[in-house]
Order: structure tokens, then sequence, then C-alpha cells
């Protein structure tokens, strides 16, 4: 069993004095696990930081072993986010997500093409907007996917102002009725690229995130660097 | 006899689980000190017996000393007014063997990480700003690994520290001394590009 794709790297984990184990997400093969001989050395540990493009090579006996990576480094990205703190918080928490997120050995393309321009953009004007977009896509293409375009109740497309906290699907104000109280807001933010209510936008991401994303992971708590950047987004918006 | 394996092969397998050591190296060390009983066998015996019964980690920075404070903290010559941020004691010694700071020292006991789920209440982060505000201190230096963990929890405590009025200062980023730039990797190289300085 081999293959050969481009992939970011997500996290390294040391083994035994000087392997590493790559968590890498490629286009068509998702995310894959490998152990990389002298993955930690002096050498390589530094070439091997989260959110590095690699050239990754895999190979295994069998299917079922964890495998072998061997790896040239395409570009890094660390070193240009390290000075600055928003970026940094924004690349670990993007890899962080996909990292505790994913499932291992399954494809997913269309987040992968989505996560490497995220990436690439970090810095970028509106990128807390482009951010907020791709948990939308996580959600989606984890199967959690949000329904924003008509209300659940009446199924019509104007007025919608609540989100199912369940569902996940709009609720218009003349169909939230008496559980208005028990939905969530549906800010502009939601709706459209760069609308306003960032914050509230993220807490109800961050909802669905924790109560079906992480609870279908067997309630694992999400990784705390999405707070932090979260924290780091909504303060940058405000001032 | 231990567990039906000899003393000496038992003295190989915990030799073999200190860093940098295998089994065949383990064994090569043994028996150089079999071979030096007297000179080297029972002096490293009894310095280990000490070291097992008085190190200790200092109640102010970290350090690892024989006694409550470490030598540095007691040292009065050492500057109160910087303190250096580490991860590890064995940053903190090489900071050290480098003398280039006359200052006292915080080791943090390791970074932020989101993979291991290492938090702020996980490491001496409150403890450095208790030190910071009851010691005077002006400058905080953060001595942090170039890494993601490293730089993430510089900011950390860089963000902490905002509005107390003490100045935060990080180590410079770029060329090694020797350090050639057709060998260095692009981050390197802009990290030194932006860290440039007028001669």
């Amino acid at each position: 069993m081999d293959w050969r794709a481009d992939g970011i790297l997500l996290a390294t984990r040391r083994h035994g004095e000087s392997a590493a184990i790559l968590d890498v997400f490629t286009a068509e093969q998702g995310r894959y696990l490998g152990v990389l001989k002298g993955g930690a050395s002096r050498k390589m540990a530094p070439l091997l930081q989260p959110g590095a493009q690699l050239d990754a090579t895999w190979r295994a006996r069998l299917d079922a072993h964890i495998g072998s990576y061997s790896v040239d480094l395409i570009r890094g990205r660390a070193a240009e986010a390290m000075s600055d703190r928003v970026q940094l918080a924004g690349l670990t928490a993007v890899c962080a997500i996909l990292s505790f997120a994913l499932p291992e050995r399954e494809p997913h393309p269309a987040l992968y093409a989505r996560s490497l321009a995220l990436l690439d953009g970090l810095g970028a004007e509106r990128w807390a907007a482009a951010y907020l977009g791709w948990e939308l896509a996580l959600l989606e293409d984890l199967g959690f996917g949000l329904d924003l375009t008509t209300c659940a109740v009446t199924g019509q497309a104007e007025d919608l102002i609540y989100v199912s906290p369940r569902t996940g699907r709009a609720v218009s104000r003349g169909g939230a009725g008496e559980w208005a109280a028990k939905l969530l807001p549906l800010p502009p933010a939601l709706i459209r690229p760069g609308g306003d209510g960032l914050a509230e936008a993220f807490r109800v991401t961050g909802h669905f995130l924790a109560t079906q994303l992480a609870a279908s992971l067997g309630d694992k708590p999400l990784p705390p660097a999405r707070d932090r950047l979260v924290a780091l987004l909504v303060r940058a918006s405000d001032g | 006899m231990t567990d039906g394996r000899s003393d000496i092969d038992a003295l190989i397998d915990l030799m073999a689980r200190l860093p940098g050591l295998g089994p065949r190296s383990a064994r090569r060390a043994v028996l150089q000190l079999i071979k030096k009983r007297g000179p080297m066998m029972r002096p490293l015996a009894e310095a280990m017996t000490r070291v097992a019964e008085t190190a200790r980690e200092c109640l102010a920075c970290g350090n690892i000393g024989s006694g409550d404070l470490c030598p540095i903290c007691l040292d009065d010559k050492r500057a109160k007014g910087q303190i250096c941020v580490v991860e590890d004691v064995a940053d903190l010694w090489a900071m050290e063997r480098g003398r280039a700071f006359a200052g006292r020292y915080h080791v943090l006991g390791g970074t932020l990480s989101a993979l291991d789920d290492v938090g702020p209440e996980d490491l001496h982060i409150p403890k450095l700003l208790t030190r910071v505000g009851a010691e005077g201190v002006r400058e905080v230096i953060l001595a942090l690994n170039a890494t993601v963990e490293g730089q993430t929890t510089a900011h950390y405590i860089a963000e902490a520290l905002e509005g107390t009025g003490v100045e935060v200062t990080s180590l410079a980023q770029g060329v090694p001394i020797g350090g050639e730039l057709d060998y260095l990797d692009d981050g390197t190289i802009s990290a030194a590009l932006r860290a440039r300085k007028a001669l």
C-alpha cells in the first residue's frame, strides 16, 4: 500500500527518541497518520510545524498498519504567522480542529481546498469572515450542516432571525412563536460573508461544533485553540 | 539475582531508559562503570543518592536546586527588574551557559498545546503574573522556543501582561551564528529579514 500527495501537516507527536507520528490532511486520502523516522530530529523538527505544506509519501505493508511517511517540505506557514497573535491563533485553531474533527482515511476534497485557501489567506482582510465560512463548511462536510435558506416552520425565506439549536435550521420571526426564547439568534454574518454579528455567529457555530460534532466524537471538548482564536477575532472586529 | 536476572542486567535496563542511550550504549556504559568501580562507579552512586534526596524545584522560579530557593534566586547580585521566561529547566541551563543574562528566571514547565490539551492553568503562568506584581519587575523576556506552541505561549503571556506597565520582549529570530543562508529554510530567512537592524 502506498500513495503520494501534497498535504497539510496538522500535528506531530514524538514517537520514541527521534521518530514522530505525523497527522497529515490531503485532498485524495483525507487525514492520515504515519511514522516519520527522524521526524523529531534537530534537522526535521523545525520544518514539521503545524500548517506546513508537505509532499508526503505514505507506505505500509498492510492497509491496517499505521504506515510510515517520507516527506519533503513544500512550504512552511508557521514562521510567517508566528509574529502575529491572530495569525498564529488562526493557524493553530484550524490545524487543531481538523485534527480533532476529521475521521482518519476519509477523503474530504472540498474541505481540503477550503482549508488550504484559509491557511494561505492568513492575515488577509476579512479573514475572520472566511474562517466563519470555513466552520460552516466543516459542519456541512461532516454531516452537521446548517440550513439557513428557509424557515423550518413556515417555509418562507424572509425575516429569518433565529436558528434552531437542535436541527440547525433557520426560523422566521413569525414561525418562532412561543419558542423564540429557546432559539439561537441568526446574525447577518451567518447569511452573508462580512455581515454584522460576528460574535453571535461564532456562538452559533460553536454551539453546533460542541453539541453535534464533538458529541458525535464521544463528547470530547473542542480544542481550546478555537475559543482563543474566536476571542481574538471578536476583539479585533470590535476594535 | 533480581527477578531471575542479574543485578547487572537490571542496571543495564535502567540505564537504557535514559535519553540518548539504547541497550547497546547502556551496556557499554555499565561495563565501563564496573571496570572503574572505585574512581567512577561509587562516587557516581553516592552523588546520585545525594541528588535523589536533595533535588527539588525552586519555590520561586521552578529551577532545580537543593534548597527551597535555587542559587540564582538566592543571588543578590542578580538584577531583580528582569525575568527571563523559559519553557523548561534545560532551557534555563542553556541560557546560563551563555552567561549573557544577569537577571532572574521563571520556568513555565511546558507550553500551551492544543494537541495535548495543555492550558494556562497547567503551566506556571499564574505564578509568573504574581511574581511580576510582587517583585517590581520592569521587563519580562520571553525566551521560548520558535515553535508554534512556544510562540502561542509567548503571545498568551504578552496578552496577560498587557496593561501592567511591564515591558515584554522576546528573543530575536533569524540567522544562527555560523549559519549559511543557502541552508536556511524560507521561514527563518523571512524572520531574519523582518528583524534586520542598522549597521
